[in-house]
C-alpha cells in the first residue's frame, strides 16, 4: 500500500501511509486507539475507498477494491465486531456467499471442504452449532475459517485479542503461528505491546494517522515500541500533591461481577484518593460500573456510599446522591446527541432543585450554569443551543466532565475517561481528576490504559475474570508485576488443569 | 349433533384450506420480505391492490387467468414503491407500510369509480373456474381434495413448498436469511444486500397480489371496498406465529383458517367476536410467551449503506 | 450499527416549508391521478375547498372532523418523543369510547358536570390502560411495540364490538350500538345544528399542555431523553421501563380522547366500527406536524378539511370521496421520505432564484 490517505470530514485518519507486508510473515500493525490502524485495513479490504494512494498485490496495482474483489485477491479480514449471523450454523456462516453447488447448496461438499480446513489448522469447531451458542473465542475461529475457506492468503485480524481471555488469546496466537508455517500471511492489528513482541515478525507503527516506524520484532524492545506509539517517552509521574487519605466514602463488599467468577469483590475508596481499577477489558469492569450506577442488578453483596447501601436504592435515589459519573461510552451513555447542550446539562441533574423546581425546568439557571461550566472547562461550542452531537470527541468529554464536576461530587466514578481523546484532552482530563482529588473527592477510576492507572492512582486494584487479583498502593506495582496480574498469572495454572 | 358431524366431516378440511389460501400466500410473502430485514406492514394494502388488479385485469381481458397475472403485477408494483422508499430513501418502514395501506384503500376505490362509475363496488367479472384432477378425484374421502377445487389450492401448496425449499436449501435462500439477521456480514462476503431486498419485497407484493386475486376473482367475481378486511394483518400475525418460516406461516394460516371455518359453519356457544380474536390473541400470546427468544430477523428495519 | 439519515434539526420555518412541500407534492400527484382518470382537477379541488370552507357550516364540519385526528395525532407524537411507535391508537380509542359511553349511561341522572367529567376521565383511563399495557409489554418483555399494538387493536375493537352486539346493545336497534346518552351529558355544540362541539377547546387546551410538558417540565425532558437515548437516560437515573409505560399511558389517554369526543360529541352513543382509522390517520397527522402540538392542530385541520370537502367533491366533480385517502396516503409517504421532498423544495427554490 502506497501513500494511502483517507479523510473523514476534517479529520485525516490516514496520512500518506506506506505499508508493506511480505508473504508468510506475521506483521503487526501497532498503534494507539485512533491511530488509523482499522481505517488502513478497511482500505486494504475494500470497505473504504482512499482519497489518495494505491494498493498493490504481488506487484499488481489494484483499483476499485471491494470486499468481494479483496476476497478474490486472497485477502480476508476478521473484524473486531464479528461479522457472523447468529441464527445460522457455523457451516452456513463459513460458506455464506461462496456456497458450493449451482442453485441448491451442496451440503456434503461444503461440509467436507470446511471440515478439512478445520482439521488442517486444528480449529476444533462443531460445524452444526448455531453461532449464537459459541464462545467468543470459537466465534473468532469461525471468522478465521471463513477467510481460509475463501482461499485467503493474506488475513487481517483487527484487535483480535481485545475480546479474548488470556488463555483464548494464547491459543489464537498459536493458531496464527501455525498458519504462518503453512504459508499464510497475517496482518495483526493491536495496541498491546506484549503480544506484538510475542507473535510478530515485523512491526509497523502508526501514530496520528502516519506510519512512524517499520521494525523487525527480533530487535525491538517494549520501551522502544511504547515510545514510538505514544510519540514521547511515557512519563510516569505528573504533578500530584501528596494528600492524606480521608474517611471511607465508598465501600464495596462481596459483590459478584461475573457469574462464573470464583470469588466476589471487596474494596474501599477514601476521600481524597484515586482508586484505579486496572485490567484487560471484559474482566468485569463494565459490570462494576453498571452495578454501582444501578444499571445492572446484582444478587448479594453491598455497596456503601458513606452510610447508605446503594444496592437498596433506586436509580433515581442514587442520582440524588450527586455522584459524578463519567461513563465508559460517552455518546451512548452520557449525551443526547440531537439535543442542545443546555438540555444535556440537565441530564442527570433533573432532581437538582437548582434546575428543576416542582417539576418545572428553571431555564435561566440552567443556561447560566451551562455557559459558566462550559467556559470553565473550555468546551468549544458556538452556543448552549448547539446539539451535543456536533461537538468533537474531546469537547464532548470536557462537557461531560463540566456537567459532572458541577455537582461538586463527593464520589466520582470515571470509566475509561480518556478513551479516544488526543494527548491534550487526556492531560486535561487527568488534571481535572487530580483537582477533584485535592478537593477531597473519592475517585474510582476504571481504565484499560495502564498509563492512566499509573499516573493517577493512589491505590491500584487489578481485575481479572471478575476477581480483584490484588490491591496495593500505587508504588508497589511496576509494569511487570501488574502485567502478570492482568494476565491472571495467579490463576493460570489452575485454569490449565481445569481444561 | 350437527356441530359434531361437521367437525368430523371432511368438509371442514376443505373449508379450512379455502380460508387458508389467501392467508398463506400473504404470510409466505411476508416471511420472505421480513427475512430480508424489511418490515412490511403494507401487506394489507398490497392484497387490496391485488384484489382490485385481479378484477380490473379480468374486466379488461375477459380472462380471469390474465386477471391473476395482472393482480400479481399490481401487487409487485405497489411493493416496489415500499422497496424504493425503504431501501433507496431509507423511509421509516413502519410509516411507509401505514401509508401504503391508506393509499391502497383510497386508490382502489377511486379507480373502481373511474372504471365502473360506482363507489366501492365493481361490476362483476368472470370468476376463475374450479378444476378437477382425473383419477385422483376418485380416491375415497381424499378425492374431494381433487374434485372441483380452485387451482389456487394447488398453486398455494406448491408456493409454500417452493418457498421453504428456496429458503433452506438454496444458496440465495441462505443469503436471504443472512441478510435479515446481519446485513453487514452479508455485504462483507460480497452479497449484494440491496438487490436481495428489492427482490424480496417485490416477491412479497406479488404473493400478496395473488392472495388479493383469490378474494376478488376466485371466491367472488367482483371488487368491494376494503374487501381484504384485515386479512393482511392476520397474515402478518401468521408469519410471526409461524416463526418467520414458510412452513410455519402455512401451518399458522391453517390454524387461523380453522378458527374461521368453525365460526362460519358452526353455531358456536361463544360470541363470534371472540372467535375472530383467535389469530390476534394467539399471536400476542406467542410473542409474550416466547418473548425475546422469538426468532425474528435480528436486523429488522436496519439499513446499510 | 443503526444509522438513520437524520437531517440537521431544522428550524421551525424550515419544517413548515418542508411539510407544506409534502402536501403540495401529494396534491400534485393526486391531480395527475385525476387527469389520467379523466376528471377535472380544478373543479374537484374547487368543490373540495368549497365543501370545507365555503360556509359557516362547512367550516364547522371541517373543524369537527379534525377533532379526533388532533387527538390521535397528539397521541402518536407524545409516544414518538418517548421513542415508542404507537400504532395502537385505534384500539385505545375504541376502548375509551366504550368506557365513556358506559360511564355516561350508568351515571344517568346525576348533574351534567359530574357525568361529563366522569365519562371523559373513564375514557382516558381506558385508553391509557390499553396504552400502558402495550408500553409494559415493550418495556418489560422487550417485544416490538408495533406488532403488539396491531394485535391489541384488533382484540380491543372486537371486544368493543362484542359488547354492543351483545350485553350493551340498544333495545330495538338494528345496528350494533349502545343506548343513546342523554343529550344533556354531551359536549355543547359551538355552532347550532352542526357537529362542531366544545371538544375543540379540549383539543386546543391539550395542545398547549403538551407544548408546555415538553418545553418546561422534567417529565417532558425525561420522556425525550428516553426517546433520544435510552441508555444515557438510564445512566442519568431515569427509569426506562417506567417512562415507556408512562408515556404510552399518556399516549393512550390522548388517543382515548379521540374516542370520547366522538361518542360525547358526535354520536351520543357508542356505535360499532365508528372509527374509519383515526388511529392510523393520526400517525400521518403527527408526522406531518413534525410531532409539534401546534403543528398537529394545523395538520389535523388540513386532514379535517379534506374529509369535509370530499363529499362535495364527490357529487360536483364525480370523484370518489376516497380520493382523500389517496392524498393522505401520499402525504404520509412523502413526509416520511425527507430526501424526495427536499429535492423538490430545492428545485423549486432554484427556479425562483434563477
Amino acid at each position: 500500500m502506497r501513500g494511502i490517505t483517507k479523510r473523514f470530514g476534517a479529520m485525516t485518519a490516514n496520512d500518506h501511509i506506506d505499508f508493506q507486508v511480505e508473504q508468510g510473515e506475521i506483521h503487526c500493525l501497532l498503534g494507539e486507539n485512533g491511530a488509523g490502524k482499522s481505517t488502513l485495513m478497511n482500505v486494504l479490504f475494500g470497505l473504504l475507498c482512499p482519497e489518495e494512494g494505491c494498493v498493490e498485490i504481488d506487484g499488481q496495482p489494484i483499483s476499485a477494491l471491494t470486499p468481494r474483489l479483496a476476497y478474490q485477491l486472497g485477502i480476508g479480514m476478521v473484524h473486531q465486531h464479528f461479522m457472523l449471523v447468529n441464527h445460522l450454523t457455523c457451516l452456513e456462516n463459513i460458506i455464506l456467499g461462496n456456497e458450493p453447488g449451482k442453485v441448491v447448496i451442496d451440503r456434503k461438499q461444503a461440509r467436507a471442504r470446511v471440515q478439512a480446513l478445520s482439521d488442517q489448522y486444528h480449529f476444533n469447531i462443531d460445524l452444526d452449532a448455531p453461532v449464537s451458542d459459541l464462545s467468543v473465542g470459537m466465534k473468532q475461529r469461525v471468522e478465521i475459517l471463513k477467510t481460509l475457506y475463501r482461499g485467503a492468503n493474506i488475513i487481517i485480524l483487527d484487535e483480535p485479542t481485545a475480546v479474548l481471555t488470556p488463555i483464548e488469546a494464547e491459543q489464537l496466537l498459536s493458531i496464527l503461528r501455525d498458519m504462518r508455517t503453512q504459508g499464510k500471511t497475517i496482518i495483526f492489528i493491536t495496541h498491546k505491546l506484549k503480544e506484538t513482541l510475542d507473535v510478530a515478525d515485523r512491526i509497523t507503527i502508526l501514530r496520528g494517522g502516519k506510519s512512524v516506524a517499520l521494525l523487525s520484532a527480533a530487535s525491538a524492545t517494549p520501551e522502544q515500541l511504547a515510545r514510538l506509539m505514544v510519540g514521547h517517552d511515557v512519563v510516569f509521574e505528573i504533578e500530584k500533591p501528596a494528600r492524606a487519605q480521608g474517611d471511607v466514602v465508598l465501600r464495596v463488599e462481596d459483590v459478584r461481577l461475573l457469574q462464573n467468577a470464583q470469588s466476589t469483590v471487596s474494596f474501599e475508596v477514601h476521600a481524597g484518593e484515586i482508586f484505579g481499577i486496572a485490567g484487560v477489558e471484559g474482566n468485569g469492569q463494565q459490570q462494576l460500573e453498571e452495578i454501582i450506577m444501578g444499571l445492572t442488578r446484582t444478587k448479594g453483596g453491598r455497596i456503601f456510599y458513606q452510610k447508605t447501601n446503594l444496592l437498596e436504592l433506586s436509580l433515581r435515589a442514587r442520582r440524588k446522591l450527586r455522584f459524578a459519573y463519567i461513563p465508559s461510552d460517552r455518546l451512548k451513555q452520557a449525551l443526547l446527541s440531537h439535543v442542545s447542550l443546555q438540555e444535556n446539562f440537565l441530564l442527570g441533574n433533573q432532581y437538582d432543585p437548582q434546575y428543576v423546581r416542582r417539576g418545572l425546568i428553571q431555564k435561566k439557571a440552567l443556561r447560566e450554569n451551562t455557559l459558566r461550566m462550559m467556559r470553565e472547562f473550555d468546551v468549544r461550542a458556538v452556543s448552549a443551543q448547539q446539539s451535543a452531537g456536533s461537538l468533537s470527541g474531546g469537547n464532548q468529554q470536557k462537557f461531560v466532565l463540566a456537567r459532572e464536576v458541577s455537582k461538586q461530587p463527593q464520589f466520582v466514578l470515571a470509566c475509561q475517561p480518556v478513551r479516544g481523546l488526543d494527548i491534550g484532552a487526556i492531560k486535561y482530563v487527568h488534571n481535572v481528576l487530580i483537582r477533584l482529588r485535592s478537593e477531597g473527592a473519592a475517585i474510582l477510576l476504571i481504565s484499560a490504559e495502564l498509563s492512566d492507572i499509573f499516573q493517577l492512582s493512589d491505590t491500584i486494584g487489578v481485575l481479572y475474570k471478575g476477581e480483584l487479583m490484588d490491591v496495593r498502593k500505587a508504588g508497589a506495582f511496576d509494569n511487570e508485576s501488574i502485567s502478570l496480574l492482568m494476565a491472571g498469572r495467579k490463576e493460570a495454572q489452575a485454569d490449565e488443569t481445569n481444561r | 349433533m350437527d356441530n359434531l358431524q361437521y367437525i368430523f366431516s371432511f368438509n371442514i378440511v376443505l373449508t379450512t384450506l379455502r380460508f387458508a389460501i389467501p392467508l398463506t400466500l400473504a404470510a409466505v410473502g411476508a416471511t420472505i420480505c421480513e427475512r430480508s430485514g424489511i418490515i412490511n406492514l403494507g401487506v394489507e394494502g398490497m392484497m387490496l391492490v391485488g384484489a382490485f388488479g385481479g378484477v380490473l385485469g379480468t374486466h379488461l381481458t375477459g380472462s380471469p387467468w390474465l386477471g391473476v397475472l395482472f393482480s400479481i403485477f399490481c401487487g409487485g408494483l405497489i411493493a416496489l414503491l415500499h422497496a424504493v422508499l425503504s431501501i433507496r430513501y431509507k423511509t421509516n418502514q413502519t410509516v411507509s407500510g401505514v401509508g401504503i395501506n391508506i393509499l391502497s384503500v383510497g386508490l382502489t376505490v377511486v379507480l373502481t369509480r373511474v372504471v365502473w362509475g360506482t363507489d366501492g363496488i365493481s361490476g362483476s367479472v368472470t370468476q376463475l373456474s374450479t378444476m378437477s384432477i382425473p383419477l385422483l378425484r376418485n380416491i375415497p374421502v381424499l378425492g374431494a381434495l381433487f374434485e372441483d377445487q380452485s387451482p389456487f389450492l394447488y398453486l398455494t401448496l406448491i408456493i409454500v413448498f417452493a418457498a421453504w425449499f428456496f429458503m433452506y436449501r438454496t444458496k440465495a435462500g441462505l443469503r436471504l436469511r443472512a441478510i435479515g439477521d446481519h446485513p453487514r456480514a452479508a455485504a462483507t462476503v460480497g452479497i449484494n444486500v440491496r438487490v436481495y431486498r428489492y427482490v424480496a419485497v417485490v416477491v412479497c407484493g406479488m404473493l400478496c397480489g395473488m392472495a388479493g386475486a383469490y378474494l376478488s376473482i376466485v371466491q367472488n367475481n367482483l371488487f368491494v371496498n376494503n374487501m381484504v378486511a384485515g386479512r393482511g394483518f392476520i397474515a402478518l400475525a401468521a408469519n410471526i406465529f409461524g416463526g418467520w418460516n414458510p412452513l410455519g406461516s402455512f401451518l399458522a394460516s391453517l390454524l387461523f383458517a380453522f378458527a374461521q371455518a368453525l365460526r362460519i359453519n358452526l353455531s358456536l356457544p361463544i360470541p363470534d367476536q371472540f372467535v375472530q380474536m383467535v389469530p390476534y390473541a394467539l399471536t400476542l400470546l406467542v410473542l409474550i410467551g416466547v418473548g425475546r427468544k422469538v426468532k425474528a430477523p435480528e436486523a429488522s428495519g436496519e439499513l446499510i449503506d | 450499527m443503526k444509522r438513520t439519515a437524520k437531517p440537521q434539526l431544522p428550524a421551525l420555518a424550515e419544517r413548515l416549508i418542508y411539510s407544506l412541500a409534502a402536501v403540495v407534492l401529494s396534491l400534485l400527484l393526486a391531480t395527475i391521478v385525476m387527469l389520467i382518470a379523466g376528471y377535472d382537477p380544478l373543479k374537484a379541488f374547487g368543490a373540495m375547498l368549497n365543501g370545507a370552507f365555503g360556509s359557516a357550516n362547512a367550516v364547522a364540519n371541517t373543524l369537527s372532523k379534525s377533532i379526533p385526528l388532533m387527538f390521535t395525532g397528539f397521541a402518536f407524537a407524545v409516544a414518538s418523543k418517548g421513542g415508542v411507535f404507537n400504532i395502537g391508537g385505534e384500539g385505545q380509542l375504541y376502548l375509551a369510547a366504550l368506557a365513556s359511553a358506559v360511564t355516561a349511561l350508568a351515571l344517568d341522572g346525576l348533574p351534567r358536570a359530574v357525568v361529563l367529567t366522569a365519562s371523559i376521565l373513564a375514557g382516558m383511563a381506558a385508553g391509557g390502560a390499553v396504552g400502558a399495557l402495550i408500553g409494559a409489554i415493550k418495556a418489560k418483555l422487550r417485544i416490538n411495540e408495533v406488532i403488539v399494538a396491531i394485535m391489541v387493536n384488533y382484540i380491543v375493537s372486537l371486544f368493543a364490538s362484542y359488547m354492543v352486539n351483545g350485553p350493551l346493545k340498544a333495545a330495538n336497534s338494528m345496528t350494533a350500538q349502545s343506548e343513546a346518552i342523554s343529550s344533556t351529558y354531551l359536549f355543547a355544540t359551538v355552532i347550532p345544528r352542526s357537529q362542531l362541539t366544545t371538544a375543540l377547546y379540549l383539543g386546543i387546551a391539550f395542545a398547549v399542555l403538551i407544548f408546555f410538558l415538553f418545553r418546561s417540565t422534567r417529565l417532558g425532558f425525561n420522556i425525550r431523553a428516553v426517546g433520544e437515548n435510552a441508555k444515557a437516560a438510564a445512566s442519568a437515573g431515569i427509569s426506562i421501563a417506567a417512562t415507556t409505560i408512562g408515556v404510552m399511558a399518556l399516549s393512550g389517554m390522548l388517543a382515548g380522547l379521540a374516542g370520547v369526543t366522538e361518542v360525547l360529541g358526535k354520536y351520543g352513543r357508542f356505535i360499532d366500527g365508528f372509527s374509519p382509522g383515526f388511529g392510523f390517520t393520526g400517525i400521518a397527522v403527527a408526522v406531518l406536524g413534525s410531532n409539534n402540538p401546534f403543528g398537529i392542530l394545523l395538520t389535523s385541520l388540513l386532514f379535517g378539511a379534506l374529509e369535509a370537502g370530499s363529499m362535495k367533491m364527490s357529487y360536483v366533480a364525480n370523484v370518489s370521496t376516497n380520493m382523500v385517502m389517496v392524498i393522505q396516503g401520499l402525504v404520509i409517504l412523502f413526509v416520511a421520505t425527507p430526501e424526495i421532498v427536499s429535492q423538490f423544495v430545492r428545485r423549486k427554490g432554484g427556479k425562483r432564484n434563477g
